[in-house]
């Protein structure tokens, strides 16, 4: 019986709160961003007192050039727009542009990553700047890493969840795991938005 | 797998049954099995410690030793003993409080138990492995960075583990109590107990993850060499202690609050009133948990942070004892005029009154910041602090386990033997701590292996060891009682205590489902509401039906598994590269189960209503 219920004839409105393992989905994730958020809030305090610990090394004027952060915002930000249009698709029942959306959102996110990987062996190769040359750059790598770390985590969970449902496309049942995994995905993008202003504009002015 | 009417027996199909439970019930006796386990391994170091301080000069551990004890002590009451014995209070009782079948993730539920207790297991291994940790439990920097051998990295890792369980439990009961409550049961008629897991729940929620990035910046630097709190390359040592405390001072209303659930709840039904001010009961909840966010600074006094941040915290600290006094005094209030009934559990409630004022006291004297500079690291903050955690939450887990221990097992503990236990307990509690005030006031400073003789130190710690021995007596004497009411005690009715809340309104033994049909609440103490007009059990607020159920799983233990074999990996990977292995394998085992997670649909079962009857589910 619980098959019939999670396909129903009329898919409602807001189908990743129709059943309570949805609502309870939803609503433990939102906790679960707010614990993130202290979790980069702590990264972020870590990141303010040793910025300028640069040890005799690259100082972050030296380092970072807005032109590749700029595009890789931009990455970004489109993927969170873009992760915007597949909910919308899923709210009409629209599965297969709900796919094609969030398989741009994919994309979009391998874009950002690719560059953040030649941003830090640029560094590490042409200024020697490591996570071990300094507080600076111990507290720089963890805290951009961390939030790279969450985008690839993001983008196999994306992955993982499209692959598996190609088949049967949209019910109850699943509904409530992509809308979390968008969750999420914007969570990503609003972490970035502070790290481009905390770590590269105030870097380099 | 529709109806579970099969009787299971045998030792293997017992243990199949709770590796793979998610049943909150269940859960909730792994939390009290393995919470009281690490709770004697907590109180053997304790008693070494004492053992140590009898006499002056004395040699029973060597230095290094008592180094170890003494961090193992205090990490293990903490993170391992106090915590899951809480824990199992919550997932024993707060689903049944609130008229609710299951807990909201009965997977991560299960998933949370797990961590921590692979995280406590990692961190005791590090007994066998070279010796534990020993920085003390708070890990300062550069101590914590420089201690040689990998005491402190199991330190780091045992705790990263299990403090992720602690803040999935989190997460948990707070969708499980906004969520999952009974038709009619609205916030404001949350029994007490409930409101404080779900304040506590929050503050586990925003605590922890300071917890987390502290002992990852900590990995980092001791394993990784990367220069966080390394002054060499820049680092800042006082980073550390601020995410400690801004992590540790919430820690310790983590740990009292849901004790002052329980007294909430033992005082009403013993004294046969209502609460007194329950919504002020409510908004001192919150209240605490909200400027227990604002004062971790005060454990950071004589640190240098300047006159006006110690000024501040002074304060913040100080009006802290608001809202406590406003809950001391509705306790006698409610007390008052009441028809008192004196059992175990409600002498470790009364007890618990004046012992933790005088707690409450010296925390009060502590946060001047002025006078803290005399009182710091002195056995004057040793006594404060046992004073409100054994004063405060031992004795609440202790109140709890009494009164709630026919509802998770069936049968009341001994009476005789739960007598013996708190005059022995109590008596020796404040043999113990009581006179180290006057050692701390009189300049023995903390943490010290040995102490000189003929400084007027001497009779004090003698009568302190004596009263630790105290102690263990009436932990041994409750794990007797334990014992004999197990195999001889006798099977009491679902509402021993003529009970008020929703726990009660349930037939002894707890069926698996909980609720055959969800109750209707219709008023604060909603089974004492029925009472009132008569009835002797709850209204159905639905017809019987079909009862959905979560299936069991084992991936919650092998996830915790993996992360145990990662573990190892990390600790030893900068001793020989291969161990990097441990780690690929461990985080691939995790990561694993995940994947099988997120791709096996999980539905549940049912319960058929016409199995119902004949006891499917019991
Ligand atoms: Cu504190």
């Amino acid at each position: 019986m619980s098959h019939d219920t999670l396909n129903p004839e009329v898919m409602p409105s807001e189908p990743e709160k129709a059943t309570l393992e949805g609502k309870n989905k939803f609503l433990g994730f939102w906790f679960f961003l707010g614990g993130e958020t202290v979790l980069f809030a702590s990264l972020f305090g870590t990141y303010l007192a040793l910025r300028n610990s640069n040890n005799g090394g690259p100082t972050s004027e030296e380092l970072f050039g807005l032109e590749l952060v700029f595009v890789m915002t931009m990455l970004l930000l489109t993927s969170s727009l873009t992760s915007v249009y597949a909910m919308y698709h899923m709210k009409n029942n629209d599965f297969r542009k709900m796919q094609i959306w969030l398989g741009i959102t994919v994309a979009l996110g391998l874009g950002f990553l690719g560059f953040e990987i030649y941003e830090f062996y640029h560094y590490i190769h042409h200024y020697e700047f490591t996570f071990r040359s300094s507080a600076f750059g111990s507290a720089f790598y963890t805290l951009v890493g961390f939030h790279g770390g969450h985008v690839l985590f993001g983008l196999l969970w994306i992955i993982t969840i499209m692959a598996r449902n190609a088949k049967r496309g949209l019910n109850l049942y699943n509904a409530p795991k992509f809308y979390i995994a968008s969750l999420y995905w914007h969570f990503i993008d609003v972490v970035w938005v502070f790290i481009f202003t905390v770590v590269y504009l105030m870097g380099v002015i | 797998m529709s109806t579970t009417t099969a009787q299971r027996t045998g030792f293997g199909a017992v243990l199949w049954d709770y590796l793979t439970t998610v049943d909150h019930k269940k859960i909730g006796i792994l939390y009290l099995i393995s919470g009281g386990f690490f709770f004697l391994i907590g109180g053997l170091e304790a008693m070494a410690i004492r053992i140590q301080l009898i006499k002056p000069e004395n040699d029973f551990v060597s230095a290094g030793f008592y180094n170890e004890i003494l961090t193992m002590h205090g990490t293990t009451m903490i993170f391992l003993a106090a915590m899951p014995l809480i824990f199992a209070l919550m997932n024993a009782v707060v689903p049944l409080q609130i008229g609710a079948r299951d807990v909201a993730f009965p997977f991560l539920n299960s998933l949370g138990f797990w961590l921590f207790l692979f995280g406590g297991l990692l961190l005791n291994a590090s007994w066998f492995l070279g010796g534990a940790p020993d920085a003390g439990w708070t890990a300062y920097a550069p101590l914590s960075t420089t201690s040689p051998g990998h005491g402190v990295d199991f330190y780091i890792l045992g705790l990263q583990i299990s403090g992720a369980g602690t803040l999935i439990a989190g997460i948990n009961f707070l969708v499980t109590i906004v969520n999952m409550r009974a038709p009619g049961m609205t916030y404001m008629r949350l029994p007490l107990f409930t409101w404080t897991t779900f304040v506590v729940s929050a503050l586990i929620l925003f605590a922890f993850p300071a917890l987390t990035v502290g002992l990852f910046l900590l990995m980092f630097d001791r394993l990784f060499g990367s220069g966080f709190f390394n002054a060499n390359m820049g680092g800042n040592s006082v980073i550390w202690e601020h995410l400690f405390w801004i992590f540790g001072h919430p820690e310790v209303y983590i740990l009292i609050l849901p004790a002052f659930g329980v007294f909430s709840e033992v005082l009403p039904t013993f004294a046969k009133k209502r609460l007194f001010g329950y919504t002020a009961m409510v908004f001192a909840t919150v209240l605490i948990g909200f400027l227990g966010f604002m004062v971790w600074a005060h454990h950071m006094f004589t640190v240098g942070l300047g006159p006006a941040a110690n000024s501040i915290f002074a304060v913040a600290t100080m009006a802290i004892a608001v809202p406590t006094g406003i809950k001391i005094f509705n306790w006698l209030f409610t007390l008052w005029g009441g028809n008192i009934q004196i059992n175990s559990a409600m002498l470790w409630s009364l007890s618990f009154i004046p012992t933790f004022t005088l707690g409450g006291m010296t925390g009060v004297m502590l946060a001047a910041a002025a006078a803290d500079y005399q009182y710091h690291d002195t056995y004057f903050v040793v006594a404060h602090f046992h004073y409100v955690i054994v004063g405060g939450v031992v004795f609440g887990i202790f109140a709890g386990l009494h009164y709630w221990w026919p509802r998770m097992f069936g049968k009341i503990l001994n009476e005789t033997l739960g007598k013996i236990t708190f005059w022995t307990f109590f008596i020796g509690f404040h043999l113990t701590f009581f006179i180290q005030h006057f050692l701390g006031l009189m300049g023995m400073p903390r943490r010290y292996w040995v102490f000189l003789a003929d400084q007027g130190l001497d009779t004090g710690n003698f009568i302190s060891t004596i009263g630790a021995f105290l102690m263990a007596v009436g932990t041994i004497v409750f794990l007797i009682n334990v014992i004999v009411t197990t195999s001889k005690g006798e099977k009491v009715s679902g509402d021993p205590w003529d009970g008020r809340t929703l726990e009660w309104a349930i037939p002894n033994p707890t069926p698996h489902y909980n609720f055959k049909q969800t109750p209707l609440v219709r008023g604060l103490d909603a089974l004492w509401v029925e009472k009132t007009e008569g009835r002797k059990e709850m209204t159905p607020a639905e017809p019987l039906d079909d009862i959905h159920m979560p299936n069991a799983s084992i991936l919650p233990f092998i996830m915790s598994l993996g992360l145990f074999i990662a573990g190892f990996g990390f600790i030893y990977q900068i001793d020989n590269i291969s161990w990097l292995l441990a780690v690929f394998i461990g985080m691939g085992i995790t990561l694993g189960a995940m994947f099988v997670r997120s791709v096996k649909d999980d539905l549940g079962h049912h319960i058929h209503k016409e199995d119902l009857d004949k006891g499917a589910g019991l």
